[in-house]
């Protein structure tokens, strides 16, 4: 499922995989996946001018493509 | 993963016992300190040795590996990942059914799986690794193409003395243009257009303006 896909990436990614959670949030034409990590691993999940950002966005974006709904990133800093 | 625990007179010496025993450099290891050891009195009374536990990292093939099996997992995907480290890089094949997303419009998803594949595979270590991915062996099937495509792309512009645009590529795949085009004494290559629309531009050798009209537009 695209949600444990984006768990999985981001844990992989992380320093803390402890902190990362993914919530998932369905509107009717949308789908958004909210990815939270630690502060200290924020960069780790975008990446230099969001370089890593893109990547995770394109292959979430491709592996949802069976779903007529956008599907959208959000990442989140864990307050 | 293996690991080992060893004990010596103080850290260092158990940490070296341990790194003879699995024949790995510190660098190849995660240690732990289990006890530091004291020497007690004199050197010889009441003196406890140090214990340490000594474990071999994941090399940068391994963690690629699994890094893409829990992502084929996650899909619900049937396929193998293997990956082997060479002189120039890893080489990571993912093989199986249904592995369309893992590739995507024009190869896109796997390009941004093999970044990410890279970034997994050097995480925690100074040096860092060129990781190659190829699903279904998309990319050899997708370089035959693109070759046959460079050089009907070479012929049509030497016939009609003008330069030729190519559809929007990734990198990766722009780079097969220029490499099968590259030693044609008749033709040039350039790109020009930002990512993800930059395209191959083919022309006629001394006539090569729009390349370089693309190259300033870039600067």
């Amino acid at each position: 499922m695209i949600q444990d896909l984006l768990d999985v990436v981001a844990k992989a990614l992380v320093n803390n995989p402890a902190a990362v959670e993914v919530n998932k949030v369905e509107r009717d034409s949308s789908v958004v996946l909210e990815l939270k990590v630690a502060p200290e691993d924020m960069g780790k999940v975008i990446g230099k001018q969001g370089r890593i950002a893109r990547a995770i966005r394109t292959v979430i974006r491709a592996a949802a493509a069976k779903d007529s709904r956008r599907v959208m990133v959000e990442i989140v800093e864990h307050s | 993963m293996r690991t080992v625990e060893e004990s010596g007179r103080s850290v260092e010496e158990a940490v070296a016992q341990a790194l003879r025993k699995l024949a790995a450099s510190e660098s190849e290891v995660n240690i732990e300190i289990l006890e530091e050891g004291s020497r007690g009195l004199l050197g010889i009374l009441g003196g406890r040795p140090a214990r340490v536990r000594v474990t071999l990292k994941d090399s940068p093939a391994e963690k690629a590996r699994q890094f893409l099996e829990s992502v084929v997992a996650s899909l619900g995907i049937e396929a193998t990942v293997s990956a082997v480290a060479g002189d120039d890089g890893i080489q990571v094949n993912v093989e199986g059914e249904d592995v369309g997303p893992l590739i995507g419009r024009r190869g896109h998803s796997l390009d941004a799986w093999q970044y990410l594949t890279a970034l997994v595979a050097n995480k925690g270590s100074h040096e860092s690794v060129r990781v190659f991915l190829d699903v279904a062996g998309y990319r050899e099937r997708r370089a035959a193409t693109l070759e046959r495509l460079a050089r009907r792309t070479a012929a049509r512009v030497k016939a009609r003395r003008r330069s030729v645009a190519l559809e929007p590529m990734p990198a990766a795949e722009r780079r097969v243009i220029h490499l099968a085009l590259q030693d044609d004494p008749d033709v040039v290559t350039g790109s020009e257009g930002r990512e993800p629309y930059r395209r191959v531009v083919v022309s006629p050798r001394g006539r090569e303006s729009s390349i370089k009209d693309a190259k300033e537009e870039k600067e």
